[in-house]
């Protein structure tokens, strides 16, 4: 095609005046944007390259670098904005479904921005976490109903397997394959120290992390890629990926340039296929079919590890919950409409799904209704953003929440979107050696540690504002939160009054 | 003797650690001021080729060749630190053939110049480590 209609999205602005030409912002990026011009002396850019990671200027020396959005623009309206005018363009070019990474980024609503947080004023007394203990540990799985006796009178101990968290946060499922090595290795380490979990994804696990089993969730999806009788045994739970919040209704798809060395061998398929994970599991068509699987992966494992379902958060969520909940799932993940991924048909991502939030406190709901709230443990996911999120969720009825993204940034994602390029500059949706190199998992698991460690005292200075000394009492107490610029409906769904009230 | 590490794992191939070396030698307060337009002689090097690249400098070796090399006594040792005495180098560049790890380079003005892991200039403990973005350089004992 002779020319194209897209300008570049970003401008490379470098100060001359600051730059000392070392050329690390050419050796560092696997775009292809930075040269050097030996007869000027001076560095250029091609900015069309660009896709804004902010590698060139973490680690510019001098500070001579910024990116800026390019303020060139189309025509726009109300009804064209210029990213749809982009999109038709684009497609006009390619002829292809436009992809996307990362979680949906439409200016929906979010609603934890609408949530507000209690405190303890006057007739309550606020508690002080560093003078008074706070309990953020949480247990996952299947609680009994009640408190059963033998005949000689002693109490009857089969509680169904539990999982112990040191506090409400786990990893969510990312796949070796869609990260790199040494992202999963810091993810891990980091789940070992903090005492929480993290998860395989649909990749199968990779040798050299057996060791950190006890901290790992392995996922079984679509594909069953990785999975065998010593995987399944290496976790100490297991979920079955039934949906993702990004692309609900959809597969996956890690392409074959993505399979190579050790992704083939963990995934234990030919090296160059592409690995494709169906949309649905053909093995299941209802609940008693999930039933099914939910029992030959207890049995697989001697009834020993609890069994998570995820599910992505779609219209009827709360009527497939509860036939989750009866289909002897110990534990229900749900992803929300902005959860992430390494690529997603943009269609779907921006359009497909629904908030988290409206989704949880739903499920919630009706799982009490029904009176089996307790034969499941819930995760929220799909963009959970900090601490306080943590805690709006758990007052909505979660008991613990899964982080993707956040965790990603924590190990350097900027947040550029360009997953599915395999191009990442920060080491961490890569195969490419050169690139994974990048991340030093000293490093990367020092931040994540750090980044959760900040969490963990914030979520216990926000519960004890509320008078509140552990997440057990904090679960599902929606009369510790009260909603702003919401309609009725909202607030009904949500099941939180207005703030005021 | 706490020394410099390099360790080719996680070694990106970046060269900032020659440029922060530079600077930490120039004795000038800013980056830019020190740098810019010029031509750097930093006393460390990252070697290698499109696969594998690490960072070379001075191993301060208990035994230094180039201290029993030298001719004026310009190189020599001061607590276990391999030191050069830049007013007495004549530029011989004896200590530059015996090296067995091409840390001793020529510098600006031809006489000779290493790594003295940062201990007489600003910084105090040797910037190259402190300035690796991925800890592929340590300044440890072992």
């Amino acid at each position: 095609m002779a020319i194209s209609y897209i300008f570049p999205e970003f401008e490379v602005v470098r100060n001359f005046d600051r730059c000392i030409t070392c050329r690390v912002c050419e050796r560092q990026c696997s775009n292809g944007v930075h040269s050097y011009d030996e007869d000027g002396k001076v560095m250029l850019a091609d900015e069309s390259k660009c896709v804004d990671c902010q590698r060139c200027v973490a680690l510019c020396p001098t500070r001579a670098l910024k990116i800026v959005k390019n303020d060139c623009t189309f025509r726009e309206d109300a009804n064209w904005s210029g990213a749809t005018i982009k999109e038709i363009y684009k497609q006009a070019e390619s002829g292809g479904v436009l992809l996307s990474s990362m979680g949906n980024p439409q200016p929906l609503p979010v609603y934890w921005d609408r949530i507000l947080i209690n405190a303890s004023q006057v007739t309550n007394p606020s508690i002080d976490p560093l003078r008074e203990p706070m309990e953020t540990k949480v247990f996952l799985g299947k609680k009994a109903d009640d408190i059963r006796r033998g005949p000689d009178g002693e109490l009857i101990c089969d509680l169904p397997p539990q999982l112990e968290l040191s506090m409400p946060v786990m990893f969510s499922a990312m796949s070796f394959g869609s990260i790199s090595y040494n992202a999963h290795e810091s993810l891990a380490r980091a789940a070992t120290e903090l005492g929480i979990l993290y998860n395989t994804g649909e990749g199968g696990l990779h040798e050299d992390f057996y060791r950190f089993g006890k901290n790992t969730i392995v996922q079984v999806a679509s594909g069953r890629f990785g999975v065998h009788e010593a995987y399944l045994n290496a976790g100490a739970a297991i979920e079955i990926k039934m949906g993702q919040g990004a692309k609900p209704g959809i597969g996956g798809h890690l392409p074959g340039k993505k399979i190579v060395g050790e992704v083939s061998r963990t995934r234990m398929i030919p090296e160059g296929t592409d690995a494709i994970s169906p949309a649905p599991h053909h093995d299941i068509y209802s609940i008693e079919d999930l039933r099914q699987l939910v029992y030959s992966l207890k049995e697989a494992t001697q009834h020993k590890k609890p069994v998570i379902v995820k599910v992505a958060a779609v219209h009827n969520i709360a009527a497939i919950a509860s036939g989750i909940a009866r289909s002897g799932a110990d534990i229900i993940a749900i992803d929300g409409f902005r959860g992430g991924t390494g690529a997603a048909p943009t269609r779907i991502r921006d359009n497909v799904g629904i908030p988290i939030e409206l989704a949880l406190a739903a499920v919630d709901q009706r799982l009490r209704d029904e009176g089996i709230r307790n034969n499941v443990s819930l995760v929220a996911g799909g963009s959970i953003r900090s601490a306080s999120d943590v805690v709006k969720a758990v007052a909505l009825g979660a008991d613990t929440c899964y982080i993707g993204t956040a965790a990603l940034m924590a190990l350097g994602c900027h947040l550029c979107r360009s997953c599915h390029t395999g191009k990442c500059n920060w080491g961490i949706a890569t195969q490419r050696l050169e690139l994974v190199r990048r991340l030093n998992p000293d490093i990367g698991t020092r931040r994540l540690v750090n980044l959760l460690t900040a969490w963990k005292h914030e979520i216990a200075e926000m519960m004890g504002g509320m008078g509140i000394n552990s997440i057990e009492a904090l679960r599902g107490n929606r009369l510790m939160l009260r909603g702003v610029n919401m309609t009725e409906k909202e607030l009904e769904i949500l099941g939180i009054s207005h703030a005021g009230e | 003797m706490k020394r410099v590490y390099a360790n080719e794992k996680w070694c990106l191939g970046c060269h900032l650690c020659e440029y922060y070396c530079a600077y930490a030698n120039s004795g000038k307060s800013d980056m830019v001021k020190a740098l810019r337009g010029k031509k750097i002689y930093p006393r460390i090097r990252v070697e290698g080729d499109d696969k594998i690249t690490y960072a070379v400098s001075c191993r301060h070796c208990s035994d230094p060749l180039c201290v029993k090399s030298c001719i004026t006594g310009a190189l020599h040792i001061e607590d276990g630190v391999v030191c050069i005495d830049r007013d007495r180098c004549v530029g011989c560049l004896t200590c530059i053939l015996v090296c067995p790890y091409g840390a001793v380079v020529r510098g600006e003005g031809g006489v000779v110049q290493k790594c003295e892991l940062c201990l007489k200039n600003a910084v105090g403990s040797p910037a190259c480590v402190l300035g690796c973005p991925n800890q592929a350089l340590v300044f440890e004992e072992r």
